[in-house]
């Protein structure tokens, strides 16, 4: 009994807590009012969840923010609903788990696009109508206003988005790198490379700049050959590639010097430039470009003030507002004369955008369907490579 | 006395409620989720009972296309056709969009012969492997998991057989999480050692001020911790810098020390360290100075009084600290992530892969089971070895 009172005594002194919370007296009059506490603390915290409060996810940083100013403060000035703001890193785990439960506390989601329709094919998504949306703002009907291709059954696409490569000029002296050839040449662009540690994207950008032509890329892809092809490219620059792994990281690495190139998504690019005055130069030669998508958790009990936000989300506006925040392009064909100039530095955005005429011609459409088939099996064979 | 036993019991059931919901019961589902999966086999009932009647070779029944059909519309009206189509496709790749494409594709039909319809849709439907992966999948118990996670796989015949070299991954990654855990603990210790040893017999101020020193590193976010050995260690950082200021190397032969093995090492042993200092400093507290006095009043040297004095005491820490520095190694995985590079990787980051992003949480669920049988192989070598009871982790 001593020696455990002591070894108690010896593990407060640790903390530097004896003294403080060693003595009990109180505690008994205490602990009822505490639980009352709580009880009533709890109450509170169910009240607010059963409230108009939207939780609506995003993928944070610069991109969450620009959501946050061009289309969580104006819906909440418009409707009164109020919005939590949640972030996340992608994938249906999380989604996953609480529609298992039946105990949902998200909303509204910013979806990467194979998300959206392996979701909507797991019952994970709300089915959302197209012709429910707005129209834009000259009439015209949603089904015709939204670029082809930028919808699935139970997502809106929100931005037009792209994995680029870019590089600090700072650090390249001489002849500057152009094509996405030129990423995997070490011989006239000695120094490290960053990369995305992923299969996809990467697989992709190989075969490019093995010079397979930008609409076979996938066809190539599919077959066993052009697998190896493609892995045999990545080979080539391995032992030079640092891996990363958040949106963040790419920048960070560019400014201080630890890569000489590095793919990216454009708009973090962006941001460095723009607002930190990096001297970044993205080269659009075979960029990937991708749709993001938000969707509905299924079973929300909040979906009609959900609906209304997927609606106000998609308008023309609203998305023009998130490209004047981040170099992501509207999904609306009327969104993108809407994109004039960034709201903070007054910057044209139009050369900065991944669906801009110029940036779009060498680019390359991102085949999710492809690659929701060959996921699990690459990634796989990915590691494995890796770790060779 | 009975009437304050139960008192004292009632204190202790919201904690044992809270490890039961919060811990056990998860255990418990994942580990049930790494042989039980009936997704396919809830979805599939007709289809399956068909298929357990062919042999295998050449194409199934005009009864299992025809069940087939019937069971992959119900199963997109539903909606659990991703579900479904998600797990044949990790047997067999290509099978997701073959299964969401024919479903779309048959309402439109209305009549068979079902074989020649579905093949019209994809003849994809004509060869053995898709129906194999079908009734591979359709197992409600399996073992397919497990194999996945020692690099095996089920051929179509029922025999077992490793994976195709490019797709073997999940031995190698144990093996290297086994031996980098392994160093770290040594490292920890071999650092951990001493500085116990300093604060446990130093005068209460210095002691004090010691302790802090390895408390608030502890209470540090590990984020934070980890970034900042990023900035200390990479190509252009604070290290590399010095080197190159003290012209020890050269600016073109700068060291890689982040992003690869070393920069998981050194930044999971910084840490881990706390925990293998606080319980060999709490164990070396008690031990009384004297003992070193007695010993070397007589005649010992000082290597003697340690070895044979000294460090049998501390023994129960050193058990402690490396127990649970090890165990903490083996399942971490934000470290490696963030510093790793490619061969940092543990198999904790492939366990947060399946769980995060390919959602196959019964892989998830071997894998970690396998890492869960690991940790308990060492608890009981360790009861062996020292006795469990001489463990003090306070």
């Amino acid at each position: 009994m001593t020696r455990r009172r002591e070894s108690a005594a010896r593990h407060s002194a640790w903390l530097g807590v004896t003294g403080r919370f060693g003595r009990y007296t109180g505690i008994r009059s205490g602990l009822p009012r505490l639980a009352a506490l709580l009880v009533v603390a709890c109450a509170g915290a169910f009240d607010e969840a059963k409230g108009q409060a939207l939780t609506t996810v995003s993928w944070g940083g610069s991109y969450g923010r620009a959501v946050n100013e061009g289309i969580n403060i104006p819906f909440t000035a418009e409707t009164g609903i109020r919005i939590n703001v949640e972030d996340y890193n992608g994938g249906l785990a999380q989604i996953r788990a609480q529609v298992d439960v039946g105990n949902i506390h998200w909303d509204v989601v910013d979806l990467e696009i194979a998300d959206a329709v392996r979701g909507c094919d797991e019952g994970l998504l709300e089915l959302i109508d197209i012709s429910s949306l707005p129209p834009g703002p000259d009439g015209t009907p949603a089904e015709d206003d939204f670029v082809q291709d930028s919808q699935t059954e139970c997502g809106v696409g929100a931005v037009y988005w792209s994995t680029v490569y870019a590089y600090n000029s700072e650090n390249i002296s001489g002849e500057k790198p152009a094509t996405m050839a030129d990423f995997f040449d070490l011989d006239r662009f000695p120094g490290r490379r960053g990369m995305r540690r992923v299969p996809q994207v990467n697989l992709e950008f190989a075969l490019i700049a093995d010079g397979v032509p930008l609409d076979e890329v996938y066809a190539v892809l599919d077959t066993p050959e052009g697998l190896n092809r493609a892995f045999r490219k990545l080979e080539t620059i391995k032992d030079e590639v640092i891996w990363w792994e958040a949106g963040a990281q790419p920048p960070q690495m560019l400014a201080d010097g630890e890569v000489v190139m590095s793919t990216a998504y454009n708009g973090r690019i962006f941001n460095a430039q723009v607002l930190e005055n990096q001297p970044f130069v993205i080269v659009w030669d075979g960029q990937l470009l991708d749709v993001g998508q938000i969707g509905i958790v299924a079973g929300t009990p909040r979906l009609e003030a959900a609906l209304q936000y997927v609606a106000f989300a998609s308008r023309a506006e609203s998305q023009a507002a998130v490209g004047r925040r981040i170099s992501y392009s509207p999904t609306r064909q009327s969104g993108a004369p809407l994109v004039t100039t960034h709201v903070e530095t007054g910057v044209e955005m139009a050369p900065h955008m991944p669906a801009s005429p110029g940036n779009v011609d060498r680019a390359l459409r991102y085949d999710w369907q492809w690659w929701v088939d060959n996921q699990d099996e690459l990634n796989e064979r990915f590691s494995a490579w890796l770790a060779r | 006395m009975q009437r304050e036993r139960v008192r004292a019991m009632l204190l202790v059931v919201p904690l044992l409620l809270f490890i039961g919901v919060t811990f056990l019961a998860p255990l418990g589902m994942m580990l049930l989720r790494s042989v039980h999966d009936p997704v396919v086999a809830d979805a599939l009932p007709e289809t399956l009972g068909v298929l357990a009647e062919w042999d295998g070779e050449g194409l199934p029944p005009e009864a299992a296309y025809a069940a087939i059909a019937r069971e992959l519309t119900l199963a997109r009206e539903e909606r659990t056709l991703g579900q479904v189509a998600g797990r044949v496709n990790r047997v067999e790749s290509g099978m997701r969009s073959l299964f969401t494409r024919t479903a779309r594709g048959l309402p439109d039909v209305t009549a068979g012969p079902w074989r020649d319809v579905m093949v019209e849709l994809d003849e994809a439907w004509a060869q053995p492997a898709v129906w194999n992966a079908v009734r591979a999948t359709g197992q409600r118990f399996t073992a397919r998991h497990y194999l996945n996670a020692v690099d095996m796989q089920r051929l179509p015949d029922g025999s077992v057989a490793r994976q195709p070299e490019e797709r073997r991954i999940y031995l190698a990654l144990m093996w290297r999480t086994l031996w980098v855990s392994g160093a770290i603990t040594l490292l920890c210790l071999m650092l951990g050692y001493p500085i116990a040893h300093l604060i446990a017999h130093s005068p209460p101020r210095r002691a004090n001020l010691l302790l802090l020193l390895v408390l608030v590193p502890f209470w540090t976010s590990l984020l934070v911790r980890t970034t900042a050995w990023i900035v200390l260690l990479q190509t252009q950082g604070v290290l590399n810098d010095i080197l190159v200021a003290i012209g020890l190397i050269g600016d073109d032969g700068r060291l890689t020390m982040i992003y690869n093995m070393t920069g998981t090492i050194v930044a999971m042993t910084h840490v881990l360290l706390p925990f293998m200092v606080l319980p060999l400093y709490s164990v070396m507290r008690a031990i009384p100075p004297r003992y070193m006095d007695a010993a070397a009043s007589l005649g010992a040297t000082p290597i003697q009084a340690f070895r044979r004095v000294y460090w049998p005491q501390t023994l129960p820490g050193v058990g402690a600290g490396s127990l649970l520095v090890f165990i903490l190694a083996i399942g971490y995985y934000i470290t490696p992530a963030l510093v790793g590079g490619s061969s940092g990787q543990l198999i904790s980051n492939m366990v947060a892969y399946h769980m995060q992003t390919s959602l196959n949480w019964g892989l998830a669920g071997a894998l970690g089971g396998i890492m869960l049988a690991g940790v308990f192989v060492l608890y009981v070598l360790y009861d062996r070895l020292v006795g469990i009871e001489r463990l003090s982790l306070s």
